[in-house]
């Protein structure tokens, strides 16, 4: 695991960032396989590398009201138009549900992960969809969410369906999906 | 005899390329006026695993500028230039000769001598010794090649170099990097979640990118040979798209304090944060004007998203590109006269060049996903990143467009490439 002490970052957003990773397990950074050793040679340097494996974790789920299928609160993707970070106004009973929700449980965190289509490069896609996912959560501020109780995220398109061919595939990738804890 | 050599040969040559091959390129097109050139395979070359004359061969085929003569059926093979017959090159109607010889010295170590001889003129063009351990063999070649091409074209060439290249393979994204010619890959990051924006520092030893290891992207800035890996930005919401300055001192990073992405500048090492451009849009792609006093970028200020460029230390913001609906990634030739980057084509993004004197812009690129231009560190050619159906390859164009190279892995989604600086 990288030493976090040596990150370059305000330590309130560092605890606000470790919060969201309770339940997780550590990040383990292990040499790469198939590495040489780096001596000087006479005609080419510098021609081997050294790498780093890393391995995710997966959370366990949780089940209460949010997951129940028949609550709204269950409904977790708001949908974007093409290179848009509008809110439509079919999703408003969805952001007032879930803005009530954190009104009556304060102390529950949640993540709001960006997400585009494919179309575009990867880094200007990772900027819209963290528009879009900042548009979520200034709608769930207004309706008297508090900001320590929202971590915005973006994903770009690295989450985005590998062969979409129609509009009906990349409307479902330009979403926000709403994360609980523990989720 | 002969024939039991040839199949033991060919064998060989197959194990090789599986074994140290992880993308296979493919060239089309070439050069209205390519060069003739004969390699005859390198004496005492079956010493060594890599053969140095087929190695040189295929840097200069895919350059697209050169004729590459077959020397099978030539009665003498020569292996230093003295030997050389003129007569039955100019025959052949070679242009140029290229002759060498491999031979093991003390502390296992090799020397390969090689000359290129212009035939013509019966005149040594080039004439060099190198000392090298067996491992670096195949970089050795990459080098011949490289001064073959300087002498014949007047450019220099860029087959020692590597590039960067990120490969999905089930759900596991490797970030790898491997020889111009797709061989000797090493993997750098092996990480279930996404790794994006691999960028080389200026001198070849640093990789920066970004991972999203820790479920949000952070920029990293990785020692190739050490292996050490240190976190540069990790602020509250988005770390991203990483651009060395020309002195590899500093990099251009983009963060989102709030919902826009800005750019901003710290030092290669982390730290000493400068916010560069102040905008109610996104901001992002950063790319340094190689003489240092730009940053370019991409930005959706106007409406539509268009490539603007500020001074490097922030202010005087002006915009680039003006044609079409949607312009980002912009990426400098070596020499700053010319930027690469996407345009929406009419809903196919291309690979455009801009010169930046006159504004002429060019399409380059022939895909509908085109992404992640970058330029070979002579100017020759733009690598970048392409898609077929639902997997993601590599292509590279040459800056004239008339020649095209494909690289494929034979399994694995392939994007986000990157090419790198000249090697030592």
């Amino acid at each position: 695991m990288i030493n976090p002490k040596k990150i370059q970052s305000k330590l309130l957003i560092a605890a606000a960032i470790s919060v969201f990773l309770v339940g997780c397990k550590s990040t383990p950074i292990q040499d790469g396989a198939s590495v040489e050793d780096k001596s000087p040679s006479a005609t080419a340097d510098g021609s081997d590398v050294k790498g780093a494996v890393i391995d995710g974790s997966s959370a366990s789920g949780s089940s209460n009201e949010l997951n129940d299928p028949n609550s709204i609160l269950s409904k977790r993707n708001i949908y974007f138009d093409y290179n848009s970070d509008t809110i439509r106004a079919e999703y408003r009973p969805n952001v007032e549900a879930h803005a009530k929700y954190l009104n009556a449980h304060n102390s529950t965190k949640m993540t709001l992960q960006g997400n585009a289509d494919e179309r575009g490069t990867r880094e200007y896609n990772l900027s819209l969809a963290q528009r879009r996912a900042v548009a979520v959560k200034r709608a769930l501020n207004i309706l008297g969410v508090q900001d320590a109780q929202i971590e915005t995220v973006s994903y770009g398109e690295e989450n985005a369906s590998a062969n979409c061919g129609a509009e009906d595939c990349f409307q479902q990738d330009r979403r926000v999906e709403i994360v609980y804890p523990n989720e | 005899m002969n024939i039991i050599k040839l199949v033991v040969f060919a064998f060989a040559s197959f194990i090789t390329f599986t074994a140290n091959a992880a993308l296979d390129i493919e060239i089309t097109g070439g050069s209205a006026q390519q060069i003739p050139i004969a390699v005859v395979p390198f004496g005492n070359g079956n010493s060594i695993k890599h053969k140095m004359a087929d190695i040189i061969n295929a840097d200069l085929r895919r350059s697209g500028l050169f004729k590459l003569l077959d020397t099978r059926g030539m009665p003498n093979k020569p292996t230093n230039a003295s030997q050389i017959k003129h007569a039955e090159w100019a025959a052949l109607q070679a242009q140029a000769v290229v002759v060498g010889s491999v031979s093991p010295i003390a502390g296992g170590k090799l020397k390969v001598s090689f000359q290129l001889v212009d035939v013509l003129k019966q005149r040594k063009l080039a004439d060099m010794d190198f000392q090298l351990k067996p491992k670096h063999a195949r970089m050795t070649a990459h080098k011949i090649a490289d001064v073959i091409y300087q002498k014949l074209t007047g450019r220099p060439g860029a087959f020692a170099s590597r590039i960067a290249y990120v490969t999905k393979k089930g759900t596991r994204h490797y970030l790898y990097v491997a020889d111009a010619d797709g061989y000797n890959p090493q993997v750098l990051v092996n990480s279930i979640e996404p790794v994006i924006s691999p960028a080389w520092s200026p001198d070849g030893t640093k990789m920066a990118y970004v991972s999203f290891e820790k479920k949000k992207p952070i920029v990293f800035v990785h020692t190739l040979t050490t292996g050490k890996r240190k976190i540069v930005a990790n602020y509250k919401g988005n770390n991203s798209a990483p651009a060395w300055s020309p002195n590899g001192k500093k990099l251009a990073i983009v963060l989102t304090y709030g919902a826009n992405s800005q750019i901003y500048t710290i030092n290669a090492s982390g730290g000493g944060l400068k916010r560069i451009t102040k905008s109610r849009g996104i901001d992002t792609e950063p790319a340094f004007s190689p003489d240092g006093k730009w940053i370019y970028f991409s930005s959706d200020r106007g409406g539509s998203p268009q490539i603007y460029k500020t001074s490097a230390g922030g202010g005087g913001v002006s915009r680039v590109t003006f044609k079409g609906a949607y312009n980002v990634s912009p990426h400098f030739s070596p020499d700053g006269k010319s930027l690469a980057y996407i345009r929406n084509d009419g809903g196919r993004f291309k690979v455009a060049t801009q010169d930046l004197a006159s504004g002429q812009v060019q399409l380059l690129s022939q895909g509908s996903q085109d992404e992640s231009p970058s330029f070979a560190p002579n100017g020759s050619m733009i690598l970048y990143a392409t898609k077929k159906g639902a997997r993601g390859s590599l292509a590279a164009v040459s800056f004239d467009g008339k020649v095209r190279q494909s690289l494929r892995e034979a399994r694995g989604d392939v994007r986000e490439p990157a090419w790198g600086p000249m090697l030592k």
